[in-house]
């Protein structure tokens, strides 16, 4: 009897125990995509957290900080959506990240929101999706964003009347394209002709060469990574296409450090909007970001990566504030209107929409050291979500 | 057993002798009731499943009865769970209407492909279910007023089941009505395969020349099957929709046909249990490997898969049946007490 009793009342107290640990953890999911085609961009964002967990410690506001990751394996907003489920149910945590992928942080936004758990999106750049939880932010960029702005800036800084639009004919593709159309037009700007290519083209000669017949002022291009970018600057070349006469326009993944690598010299003069470079020595804290994150990872961080770092940045300081209260209302309360130094610069939450609020550079491809690099030489200053300061309040 | 093989003297014995229930099929539909018990935890995970098991299913009654090798089942799954999503989008929310709809409307699609099907065999079918497949991902792609393009579906809002039960977090409903569907579907199946022409079925598989030199008309078999297995896929689809509220392109990704085909081999083809058990393994695997590192998950799986594929050509259930089946445990099973030997 003496026995069972000391049994049970060890019982009791490992039950105790686990309970006191469970109050003094704050468990993170974060959904990413691991494995499969978008494998790297969930590495790199992976990369970025850590790095910051690094710099800053696992403990926060007296309470231990423990990461849970998890792989939707690609585009697979069932998955992402059972993997919140389960993270919530099953591992109890309070807050959701990471998302690579636009399909899956919309289908996590609802079991955020159900939930009321408090959910920040770390990459995917489609607009409405913070609209789906009112516990959700996002520190990584929007697509219009960018494009709206670069559109503004090529028409009324850059002086470009006639412009030429090359898009990959996919998703992000066309919502590039239309932002970019959308503000050029709005700012006085013509839209002389527009192409859409397939995923994956192996040979752009017949795009360049119509685009140059109708000798448009600038040509926008919008074309994801791999082998396309240099196949792309191999054609502007051929064709003689020379970014003196005719500027080449593109976002920051089309001179993303693989593709300068493979474009070569034939990337000098392309310039693109961008909110993140990792070659940017004037800001001494991204100085020390990428040289921990090249000991870390042995390799260069980028704008999934940034998107982690500032992610994990905003979780930190917000449970800071709450004094390490967890639930949805007050660390979204916390968040909102939050402002920090980022290694890309100032940045912000927009306690309105939830959305970042940032920089945006231009930048150029020139030599430095001999390498192509984007160096910048222009940049607008707080910006905003543009379609959704056009949505109805 | 010994006892039962005299009894089997005709075709019809035989046929009946096949519909019987055993043991061991009861208690694995009982089983699947046990993780509302175990693990209420994993109910979400325990639906997903069960809508993969009825994925493959489907596939089985093409592959393994018939014959029909495909790549591009996930075209079905894909455009039921579109319908599915389309409909709810557009105000109808109605589960069970959805899911009937949906079925149909996969149905139809595979029997206009059925016309093409039925006159490929092997290497050609491959090509031309892959083909397809890609034919209507790119169409769903491109189709971004009606699918969401590559941002998936928006708005899609499911009415609570009967009007009462919610689509919950924890996934009860969504087990339960994943599982009813699963098992009505399952005794659909069970029907048709230990039917006449489930047997001619079988038939067509290992010797399409002979059955058409003993007068069996093949084509229209095939035809039959292949509609009716598109339907079912369109259901598996309508269900991942309805419980998930979510669709997007990966629903017609040729990785989910490619996976489907991983858990029919792990399981074994041709055989009723093959789909399921495959989809179960694969499934927990998984989300277990997955859990334990969630960049390399698929290295033990593809092991798994290896292993299997070396030892247990026919599949676990393959295996297992050639364990069951031999002489020592045989002899081994007649010294149990009756109620133990099962009635398989």
């Amino acid at each position: 009897m003496k026995k069972m009793l000391a049994g049970l009342a060890g019982v009791a107290a490992l039950a105790f125990a686990s309970v006191a640990q469970a109050q003094d953890t704050i468990k993170i999911g974060v959904i990413l995509t691991l494995s499969g085609q978008f494998a790297d961009a969930g590495v790199q964002m992976q990369n970025g957290i850590m790095t910051y967990v690094k710099e800053h410690g696992d403990t926060i506001a007296g309470k231990k900080i423990e990461l849970i990751f998890k792989d939707t394996g690609g585009v697979a907003p069932d998955i992402a959506k059972r993997l919140a489920q389960e993270l919530i149910v099953r591992d109890k945590v309070d807050i959701l990240a990471g998302f690579v992928l636009t399909p899956n942080a919309l289908a996590a936004a609802d079991v955020s929101a159900e939930a009321k758990k408090f959910m920040v999106i770390m990459n995917a750049a489609t607009s409405i999706i913070t609209t789906k939880s009112p516990y959700s932010v996002r520190t990584s960029v929007t697509l219009p964003q960018v494009a709206e702005t670069f559109g503004n800036w090529a028409a009324k800084k850059a002086g470009v009347k006639k412009a030429y639009t090359m898009v990959t004919d996919y998703g992000p593709g066309h919502d590039f394209e239309a932002a970019f159309q959308r503000a050029f037009k709005e700012a006085g700007g013509d839209i002389v002709g527009s192409v859409r290519f397939p995923v994956a083209n192996p040979d752009f000669s017949a795009f360049v060469q119509r685009a140059k017949d109708i000798n448009p002022e600038a040509i926008m291009i919008f074309i994801p990574g791999g082998a396309q970018p240099a196949a792309l600057g191999k054609a502007f070349a051929e064709r003689g296409v020379d970014p003196s006469k005719i500027k080449i326009l593109g976002s920051g993944e089309t001179t993303s450090e693989q593709a300068l690598k493979s474009m070569g010299d034939s990337s000098l003069g392309i310039i693109t909007a961008w909110h993140y470079e990792y070659t940017d020595k004037s800001n001494p804290k991204n100085v020390s970001f990428v040289k921990l994150f090249n000991d870390m990872h042995k390799r260069n961080p980028d704008f999934f990566s940034i998107g982690g770092y500032d992610g994990m940045h905003l979780i930190y300081e917000s449970i800071k504030k709450t004094n390490g209260k967890t639930d949805g209302d007050s660390l979204i309360a916390a968040a909102k209107g939050m402002k920090w130094d980022s290694p890309r610069g100032p940045m912000s939450i927009d306690p309105e929409t939830r959305d970042v609020v940032q920089t945006i550079y231009i930048r150029k491809v020139e030599k430095v050291n001999g390498q192509p690099q984007n160096v910048s030489f222009d940049k607008i200053q707080n910006v905003k979500d543009p379609v959704k300061a056009r949505m109805p309040k | 057993m010994a006892s039962v093989a005299p009894a089997i003297s005709g075709p019809h014995q035989y046929l009946q002798a096949q519909t019987r229930w055993s043991r061991v099929e009861i208690a694995f539909w009982l089983a699947t009731l046990l993780p509302f018990v175990v693990a209420p935890n994993y109910l979400v995970l325990a639906s997903q499943v069960a809508i993969t098991a009825l994925f493959a299913l489907s596939l089985d009654l093409i592959l393994g009865y018939a014959g029909i090798v495909s790549l591009g089942h996930a075209a079905f799954f894909g455009f039921g769970a579109y319908t599915a999503g389309i409909i709810s989008k557009y105000g109808w929310g109605e589960p069970l209407s959805g899911l009937l709809i949906s079925g149909i409307a996969a149905g139809l699609l595979g029997y206009l492909m059925s016309f093409v099907i039925a006159r490929f065999r092997h290497l050609a079918l491959i090509m031309i279910t892959l083909g397809f497949g890609f034919l209507l991902l790119e169409a769903a792609n491109s189709a971004s007023w009606l699918t969401g393009g590559a941002d998936g579906l928006q708005g899609v809002r499911m009415w609570p089941l009967l009007g009462i039960f919610k689509f919950d977090l924890w996934g009860v409903t969504s087990y339960w009505y994943s599982l009813i569907v699963l098992f009505l579907l399952f005794l659909v199946s069970r029907r048709l395969i230990h039917s006449p022409f489930g047997l001619s079925l079988r038939g067509i598989r290992e010797n399409i020349v002979r059955m058409r030199a003993i007068g069996a008309e093949s084509r229209a078999h095939l035809q039959k099957v292949y509609t009716i297995s598109a339907a079912m896929a369109g259901i598996a689809g309508a269900v991942l929709t309805q419980t998930t509220e979510t669709v997007s392109l990966g629903v017609l990704d040729f990785q989910r046909s490619a996976d489907l085909l991983v858990m029919l081999i792990l399981g074994g083809a041709g055989r009723l249990y093959g789909g399921i058990v495959g989809a179960i393994l694969y499934m927990v695997a998984r989300d277990q490997f997955s859990g334990i590192n969630p960049q390399y998950w698929y290295f033990p799986i593809g092991v798994l898969l290896i292993a299997v594929v070396l030892f247990l050509p026919n599949g676990i259930l393959g295996g297992l049946a050639k364990i069951t089946a031999s002489e020592r445990l045989q002899k081994w099973m007649r010294t149990l007490p009756p109620w133990l030997r099962g009635a398989s």
